[in-house]
């Protein structure tokens, strides 16, 4: 391929973006297949991505640079490796569906909805493959504009408290990492990533850095105690908007931890690691016990993502307990059990989120109480829940399981106690994801109108389809994800256990 | 020492464009005698013509070696140069929005236009002045011109108010300015801005000399910090802002902040350059307080006009965190977040004067509610004004607030970059309130966009320099770059 892939890969969705603004509402359905069309392209060249890229160096690839701030030296500068790679097509992949989803559910604003997702993906992609950090910033804080008015516009009835909740939260987050860019900018001269990397900086420099980046990372993740956005968006966002948030944005903070902190602050990460493991741990036990209690189908996916996204911070920050103790397999095995939970959890909260979105459309109501016997009116419907159901709860055989097993067992090899704690998240995930199918989906129907329910039609079956089966070849055979993040993540892990002082 | 002007008719292009304005401004005021009501149109097309022939004028001198002229009380670099096409272009802007806004609530009369150009006049020797006199004088001929503006709508008692305010806090801040000029004229014995330079910085700082050049020094700055609207001198930005009919408060809020710029620089930087220390600690203070006061304040408003009032004090706040640093790139990123202000302000101003119909004033935050269903393309643009005024990139107005904070950090102040963002991250919830309302509100205005098609391509085109410029703003900070 052509050297513009990732320019492409970048533009091309928000110029279709702009394009499908400008069909306008009137022509709603015209809108519609032409964002369908084009983000199946934007599948497809992302796809070439994977195909034409090199898992056996950790160096970037499909590199593109030229000047953008001279007076700063800030270039127009991207390129993937393979920690990027999969997110980009998770992103892109992500889209069609909501994209699909949103068809006939969305009469309001039909084109602006469509257009604001092809936006979105464009920003997110520039996301994870700016090398330049400010860059990177600019691509961060935009793509929060297209989520602001996703929620705020074709949210629910608390949207616009969840909307500036959403926004304030993430932007005062970011505002700490583009001060410590800026300083790391004056004394390095350089806003490239890559020379970040090598900048030497000294403890005290690191600490105050570090606690910078976290407030941006982990309010993006989000990590307890910064969680508190989350629910709300989630909660009020339409369904479209919160598969994206749960299958994408949050990996922004993940992303983030891997590209920035771990690389550019190992001796700050690893003097902290503690305090990030113990967060990550009341992410994944405390939210797990919140989720147990949710009387909303949607909070209770809510608190689970939070809970499963606990993991990921997990699996990143137990490599520094595993390094402490010469266990070098342990700490490989948490950063790629932490990116496959990344990957994995795109999907399954994606479907979670659909399935939510599927009942919301024919009842509009999210509380469990409403439901009940689902089963009897719509068993294809259940059929999937039940799959999916089974991978967040991290059943061996879907892709939930594999990311969650990584991370537990490098945290048993790191301290008993920590792969003993995340490891209960096993039962009380199965509590609260399994009892929810139960209250909603088995016994007897109470409400009548749960009676009158129609089964998923052809498109809604289309969607959970794709993602069961990507679930499930996940699941029975990482190794294609594993093998292209392989040689990134070594190289990653080299560069977080050298020290900088 | 020869103190008297020396007139030398051979050194009179440098001030080509002044002469063409003041030429301008006399035949259309001559002219406008002769026509009648309805064909006044003409005087807002000459005045148009006679901006864009004085921008062009000024555009011609730009990249210009810097030239002093009467006797060092006048001088053409390219900072001048650069800054008036800049003000010509504004106004320009500003009287297009102004039309409308005038036709609608029947304000439509030739003093307006005559005093939008005395006051430009005024400002072009402000930006030119190099002796303390020049700038009096620009500054007054400003500020007179100002003061009548506000008061042009005389049958509406806020306006009437804010005219007062205006001239009576303008007639202190003049006079505190001249107080600390006449000191240092005391002390130095000269008024160009020059040979202050050189006796400030051939004076000893621990001499008993330099108590009296503080002394000026503070009184200049207090007057300097009364013009631009920084707290707590800000009193009267929120009632002028209030009070005044939009399309004044339009030009009052953008152009005349270049103006005042450029006077902090001439009497501040070039002038008292080496006294930077001193008044640096003054500006931090006074940045750091407008910066609280304008984010805090500004989010309780519900007159639209009132919250900008607010927000421009905390962009103000901004601006002067420029000068705290002290290095030229501190400034020019000072000028850059001006200009870039200025841009936002007409844009957002505009706004306002776009929803104003026959008789009904738009003055309220609530008055956008609907906006995106009746016009999803001025919601988007107004959209992008306020996310740019927020700071969110990529538009225009995260590049000047990340220039200010990249000087800010490099000169070592980052508890102050610290307290700028959480301030920012603040003043965002404003700007988002006003996009609530035009996004996410169900209730509707039923408003209808009747402005001329002019008026409508100008907005749009401003909104959109704004992210275009923002996309590609190498050009922009490279301009302010070489302007020392």
């Amino acid at each position: 391929m052509g050297i513009s892939l990732l320019s492409l890969l970048i533009w091309l969705p928000i110029f279709s973006g702009v394009l499908v603004i400008f069909i306008g509402n009137d022509r709603a359905n015209i809108a519609r297949w032409v964002s369908l069309i084009l983000s199946i392209l934007i599948f497809v060249i992302s796809l070439s991505l994977y195909t034409s890229f090199d898992s056996s160096t950790h160096l970037m690839q499909f590199v593109e640079k030229s000047s953008w701030i001279s007076q700063f030296n800030i270039n127009y500068h991207i390129g993937v490796d393979g920690i990027s790679v999969p997110l980009i097509i998770l992103t892109t992949f992500s889209t069609i569906l909501v994209i699909i989803a949103g068809w006939e559910v969305v009469t309001k604003r039909c084109s602006h909805y469509m257009a604001a997702f092809l936006m979105m993906e464009g920003l997110i992609i520039g996301v994870f493959s700016s090398l330049d950090a400010i860059l990177f910033y600019v691509f961060w804080e935009a793509s929060l504009i297209p989520m602001l008015l996703i929620i705020g516009i074709w949210g629910g009835v608390n949207r616009v408290y969840a909307s500036i909740k959403f926004f304030l939260y993430t932007f005062l987050g970011s505002v700490f990492m583009l001060l410590s860019i800026i300083y790391m900018y004056n004394k390095g001269g350089s806003f490239a990533i890559i020379d970040m990397h090598n900048l030497k900086l000294s403890f005290t420099e690191q600490s105050y850095i570090f606690w910078a980046f976290f407030m941006a990372f982990a309010v993006k993740v989000p990590m307890f105690p910064m969680h508190t956005w989350l629910p709300d968006a989630h909660v009020q966002a339409p369904t479209g908007g919160s598969v994206i948030l749960a299958a994408i944005m949050l990996k922004m903070g993940g992303y983030g931890f891997f590209r920035f902190s771990l690389p550019i602050i190992p001796d700050a990460s690893l003097e902290f690691s503690e305090i990030i493991i113990i967060l990550s741990l009341i992410s994944i036990v405390y939210i797990g016990f919140i989720a147990l209690v949710q009387r909303d189908i949607k909070k209770l996916i809510a608190y689970s993502s939070i809970s499963h996204m606990g993991f990921v911070t997990l699996g990143i920050f137990t490599l520094f307990l595993s390094y402490k103790q010469d266990i070098i397999e342990g700490s490989l095995l948490g950063l790629e059990g932490a990116m496959v939970q990344m990957i994995s959890h795109g999907f399954i909260s994606a479907a979670m989120f659909l399935v939510v979105g599927v009942l919301y459309d024919r009842l509009h109501s999210r509380e469990i109480s409403t439901y009940g016997g689902v089963i009897n009116t719509m068993p294809k419907f259940t059929g999937f829940v039940i799959l999916f159901a089974m991978a967040n709860v991290g059943l061996p055989g879907t892709s939930g399981f594999v990311g969650e097993f990584m991370v537990i067992l490098g945290a048993i090899q790191a301290n008993i106690w920590y792969g003993v704690l995340s490891a209960s998240t096993l039962i009380i995930g199965a509590a609260y994801t399994l009892w929810m199918v139960k209250r909603v989906f088995f016994g007897v129907i109470t409400n009548p109108a749960v009676s009158m329910l129609k089964d998923i039609n052809v498109r809604e079956f289309s969607i959970l389809a794709v993602l069961a089966i990507v679930v499930l070849v996940i699941g029975l055979y990482p190794q294609p994800v594993i093998e292209l993040m392989h040689i990134s993540i070594e190289h990653l892990l080299h560069q977080a256990l050298t020290s900088k002082l | 020492m020869n103190n008297f002007i020396k007139f030398d008719t051979s050194s009179l292009w440098v001030v080509l464009p002044e002469i063409f304005l003041l030429s301008a401004i006399v035949v259309i005021l001559l002219l406008d005698l002769f026509l009648n009501k309805y064909s006044q149109q003409v005087t807002y097309y000459l005045t148009q013509l006679s901006l864009l022939i004085t921008g062009l004028l000024a555009f011609n001198l730009i990249d210009h070696s810097q030239v002093i002229i009467f006797s060092g009380s006048f001088i053409l670099d390219n900072m001048a140069s650069v800054f008036k096409v800049f003000m010509m272009v504004a106004t320009m802007i500003a009287m297009v929005y102004s039309r409308h806004y005038l036709r609608a609530h029947l304000l439509f009369r030739s003093e307006y236009f005559i005093l939008v150009l005395l006051s430009i006049l005024g400002m072009m020797v402000m930006v030119s002045g190099y002796s303390l006199l020049t700038l009096y004088l620009g500054l007054e001929i400003l500020s007179l011109s100002l003061y009548a503006l506000i008061a042009i709508a005389h049958e509406r008692v806020y306006a009437i108010e804010a005219a007062l305010k205006y001239f009576i806090l303008g007639a202190i801040a003049s006079a505190l300015l001249l107080y600390g000029m006449s000191m240092i004229y005391g002390i130095s014995g000269s008024l160009n801005i020059n040979e202050i330079a050189n006796f400030v910085s051939n004076t000893d700082l621990t001499s008993r000399k330099t108590l009296i050049i503080n002394f000026g020094l503070v009184f200049l700055v207090i007057g300097i910090a009364f013009k631009l609207g920084s707290v707590p001198f800000h009193m009267w930005v929120p009632d002028v802002y209030q009070g005044a009919p939009t399309s004044v408060t339009l030009f009052i809020s953008t152009v005349p902040k270049i103006a005042a710029i450029s006077i902090l620089i001439r009497i501040l930087v070039n002038g008292l350059g080496s006294m930077h220390s001193y008044w640096s600690d003054l500006f931090m203070v006074l940045s750091i307080l407008s910066i609280t006061l304008g984010s805090v304040v500004a989010l309780v408003q519900t007159n639209i006009k009132r919250m900008l009032a607010y927000s421009t004090i905390s962009h103000v706040g901004f601006i002067m965190l420029g000068f705290v640093t002290g290095t030229l790139t501190g400034y020019s990123a000072a000028i850059f977040y001006t200009l870039v202000y200025i841009l936002m302000s007409l844009a957002a101003f505009g706004m306002i004067i776009l929803l104003n119909k026959q008789g009904f004033e738009v003055d309220q935050i609530s008055d956008f509610k609907g906006l995106s269903k009746h016009s999803p393309w001025f919601a988007l643009m107004m959209l992008i004004v306020m996310l740019s005024m927020a700071g969110i990139p990529p538009l225009l107005g995260f590049y000047s607030k990340f220039f200010i904070l990249q000087q800010i950090v490099s000169s070592g102040f980052i508890t102050i970059a610290i307290f700028a963002v959480i301030f920012a991250v603040i003043s965002t919830y404003y700007y988002l309130q006003i996009i609530k309302f035009m996004y996410f509100d169900e209730i509707d205005n039923n408003i209808t966009i009747n402005a001329s098609m002019d008026m409508q391509l100008v907005l749009s085109m401003n909104a959109i320099l704004i992210l275009v410029v923002g996309l590609f703003p190498d050009f922009l900070i490279q301009l302010v770059l070489s302007l020392f």
